[in-house]
């Protein structure tokens, strides 16, 4: 073999030949994008700094420190108009955690639910689950949160007309209050009884397992964890003499004293991402679960399991594999889409940081917490997926 | 050869006979398809439930009790409201739409002018239509005079100043129009701008490589409404001083750099999936770089993910809705600004004005789906002949 690199002397090299070295010229390419790229950026960084001078704002985080001065309809920890704006920051940010933690378990239930439904041999349900998809998937999610918030939640009575729920809940337009419960001091038995019940249930699945490999006898793991998980904290709460009282909810004539109160903000915003969101879930499962060959469940009714057993041993974890990717872009997406809590008022983090950037005019550096904190969920999240996904992934021999 | 006739062969054969009335009578089709099992007789039972109990409730509100026709508030509210109607009157408000039907296509652009607009739309739809017929020639003619011909004379009309045309200012423009502008802005940039993020992120050179992934991932990581605030906010910062960007300009670029991001990760994808055999075949063949993705590797993978591409349009579409939180009006802004107006506040006109703009972007996004299948049904016989 010879090679036309070590024969052509060096020195035989023409300038044409360089000008069509595909190394010399990607060299070249990426120095003048480098070039170029540096040339915006400096004269960004440059006009940004004269505009800010000329407008006299102080560029750094100090601001954060500094008294926040308004109100926040809903928050998770201590907040006044005396916190500070990082700690409004953050306060936008639990809630905007909230609302997906929340959002998302409801999103996959109905996604579920609906993207089964479709594939049913029932012609009434599939038909109904299609509508569901192709309403709620053509329509802006901004739009449905405005139904929500507009049309649904403010239709609700003034404070003095409360509706009154059973369990001591009130309906009005301030939103759902229900009782606060009030734990006493030996509470705190309930979470530990919790933990290690949770600890127990995994001892137990390892041992049924290992159990059924031995000897191919079964044992029924989930009622086990269920009366383990239910059954212990509920005595470990009632040893300790039931340490629980309830706050109330009172209505006055025009507000609301005692209980929690769920927001109509919180209500809309949730209930509007659920929705949407799931109709894409709905297509996701569809999908995963047809992507599943029929030979499979064929193969494993040829072996004699039961329907119920097909489904939760061959069919869904194949499914999973083809679900799990386009699901976490739907979770990731229902988080990033919570940020329209803005537009009625929920105070998410986009909402509380753009409040503290009106007052302060602290722009970069409010929308700098904004991508990080973002960047840092979706990455976050990315890398939680790509292990879980590793792990279901087909095993090749 | 044996030439003896066979006795037991048949000579001519049987009319077929019918299905069995099991399968084809609509007891049998009902029997198959809703009451196969008690579990599905149940859920049967329950959907029509679920009917019964809710669509005559709706198409009373819609339709049966809506007021159609009315000047103002008193013809959508209840004689405690100050209106007309009998007192528990509930239902649609579709005068309201009526009224302010103009104003939901053109926002507060001038009367007198608003044939400009509609000549643009007539424009729009004599171009777009023979563009989406696959069986029309001149494709390349039509996308050039849709994509860069008519967007130049959209503006110039839109905008006026020139011609003798009364100069229109962006803040008037408003409701289905802006919509339709922003998303077509950000449609006819992001496919190329996608397309060039997409080579840069599979390209050989780390530098470009990085800078695309960056750029991708991190407009990608973070929702609509934060890109937007930065075109609001952080745009008229990074222009020298003394230079001014138009409100509507901002929202452009903040739509625009959204889709490029989303649409380069759909072209990568059909990208990927283009054999090596492609590449490694135009190389041999000698041709360029570009000539090589111009003729060979992008035919092929915009071919295969045609279906994301519509997505992605359907969700900028339906995106664009966000402007109106950074201050615009587009369809949803506008038929917002209307629930504050006196004229018409009622209860009901809320809930209706948000079912009239849901419709409409339903329409649109509906149709584009559709479109999308046809287009892969099409495009799928081609490739099995």
């Amino acid at each position: 073999m010879t090679d036309h690199a070590a024969i052509a002397p060096s020195e035989a090299r023409t300038l044409r030949s360089y000008v069509y070295d595909p190394k010399i010229r990607a060299i070249f390419f990426q120095i003048l994008t480098l070039v170029i790229v540096v040339a915006i950026g400096w004269s960004i960084f440059d006009n940004t700094v004269a505009n800010l001078a000329r407008s006299g704002t102080a560029s750094g985080y100090q601001f954060l420190k500094g008294r926040a001065g308004f109100d926040i309809g809903a928050s998770l920890i201590d907040y006044s108009s005396d916190s500070t704006y990082g700690r409004a920051i953050l306060v936008g940010f639990l809630n905007t955690i909230l609302v997906a933690f929340f959002g998302i378990i409801t999103a996959t239930a109905i996604g579920f639910i609906i993207g089964i439904g479709r594939l049913s041999k029932n012609w009434l349900i599939a038909k109904l689950c299609t509508v569901y998809v192709e309403v709620f998937r053509n329509i802006p999610v901004l739009l449905i949160i405005f139904f929500w918030y507009k049309g649904v939640l403010s239709s609700l009575p003034q404070v003095r007309d409360s509706l009154k729920l059973p369990l001591g809940m009130v309906l009005n337009n301030r939103g759902l209050a229900f009782p606060r419960p009030v734990w006493g001091d030996a509470a705190w038995v309930i979470p530990v009884a919790l933990l290690i019940a949770i600890v127990a249930t995994f001892i137990v699945a390892r041992w049924a397992k290992q159990r059924q490999m031995r000897t191919g006898q079964q044992f029924h793991t989930i009622w086990a964890a269920i009366g383990l998980i239910v059954g212990l904290p509920v005595l470990a709460f009632l040893a300790v003499g039931a340490p629980l009282t309830f706050d109330f909810p009172i209505a006055g004539r025009f507000n609301l004293s005692g209980g929690s109160v769920i927001a109509p903000e919180f209500v809309a915003l949730y209930l509007a991402l659920s929705f949407y969101t799931a109709s894409f879930i709905a297509e996701t499962i569809r999908a995963g679960i047809r992507a599943v060959a029929k030979g499979q469940s064929e193969a494993a009714a040829a072996l004699g399991l039961q329907p119920s057993t097909t489904t939760r041993l061959v069919v869904v974890p194949q499914a999973m594999r083809v679900i799990i990717p386009p699901l976490t872009s739907q979770y990731l997406n229902l988080t990033k889409n919570s940020s329209l809590g803005i537009a009625v008022g929920f105070p998410e983090l986009v909402a509380t940081g753009g409040t503290t950037m009106n007052q302060t005019g602290q722009a970069i550096e409010v929308v700098s917490i904004w991508l990080v904190v973002y960047l840092s969920i979706s990455i976050t999240t990315s890398l939680f997926m790509n292990w879980f996904n590793a792990k279901m992934a087909l095993v090749e021999r | 050869m044996n030439t003896k006739t066979i006795s037991y062969v048949r000579q001519e054969m049987i009319a077929p006979t019918p299905a069995p009335l099991s399968t084809r009578s609509a007891s049998g089709w009902i029997r198959t398809n809703l009451l196969a099992t008690p579990k599905d007789a149940a859920l049967t039972i329950l959907a029509v439930a679920l009917l019964v109990w809710a669509l005559p409730g709706m198409i009373n509100w819609l339709f049966v009790q809506a007021a159609w026709f009315g000047t103002d508030r008193s013809f959508c509210t209840t004689a405690v409201q100050g209106g007309i109607k009998p007192n528990g009157w509930s239902g649609a408000c579709w005068a309201f739409v009526g009224d302010r039907f103009q104003q939901f296509m053109f926002g507060r652009y001038p009367i007198d002018e608003r044939w400009r607009p509609m000549l643009v739309a007539v424009l729009f739809i004599c171009l777009l239509v023979p563009a989406l017929m696959p069986k029309l020639p001149r494709k390349g003619l039509n996308a050039l005079l849709l994509f860069v011909g008519l967007p130049i004379l959209a503006f110039f009309l839109l905008h006026g100043g020139v011609f003798g045309l009364q100069k229109v200012e962006t803040p008037l423009w408003g409701g289905l129009m802006v919509t339709l502008i922003l998303s077509f802005v950000g449609i006819a940039v992001s496919l190329p701008v996608g397309i060039l993020l997409a080579l840069g992120r599979r390209s050989t050179m780390p530098v470009i490589r990085i800078l695309c992934v960056t750029f991708i991932e991190v407009i990608r990581g973070v929702p609509l409404i934060t890109v937007l605030f930065m075109a609001n906010v952080m745009l008229p910062l990074f222009l020298p001083t003394g230079w001014t960007i138009d409100n509507f300009l901002r929202a452009l670029v903040g739509v625009a750099i959204f889709a490029s991001a989303y649409m380069a990760e759909v072209v990568r994808g059909g990208l990927q999936a283009i054999p090596k055999g492609q590449f490694e075949g135009a190389d041999s063949l000698g041709l360029s770089y570009w000539q090589k993705i111009r003729l060979i590797i992008m035919p092929q993978a915009l071919k295969l993910v045609i279906p994301g591409i519509v997505n992605t349009f359907i969700g900028l579409f339906k995106d664009t809705s966000l402007v109106s939180i950074i201050g615009m009006f587009d369809l949803l802004g506008i038929v917002q600004l209307n629930f504050t107006d006196t004229t018409w506040i009622s209860p009901v006109t809320p809930i209706t004005g948000l079912i009239f703009a849901g419709f409409i972007f339903w329409l649109f996004c509906f149709g584009m789906s559709r479109y999308s299948a046809f287009m892969e049904r099409h495009l799928d016989t081609n490739l099995k002949r």
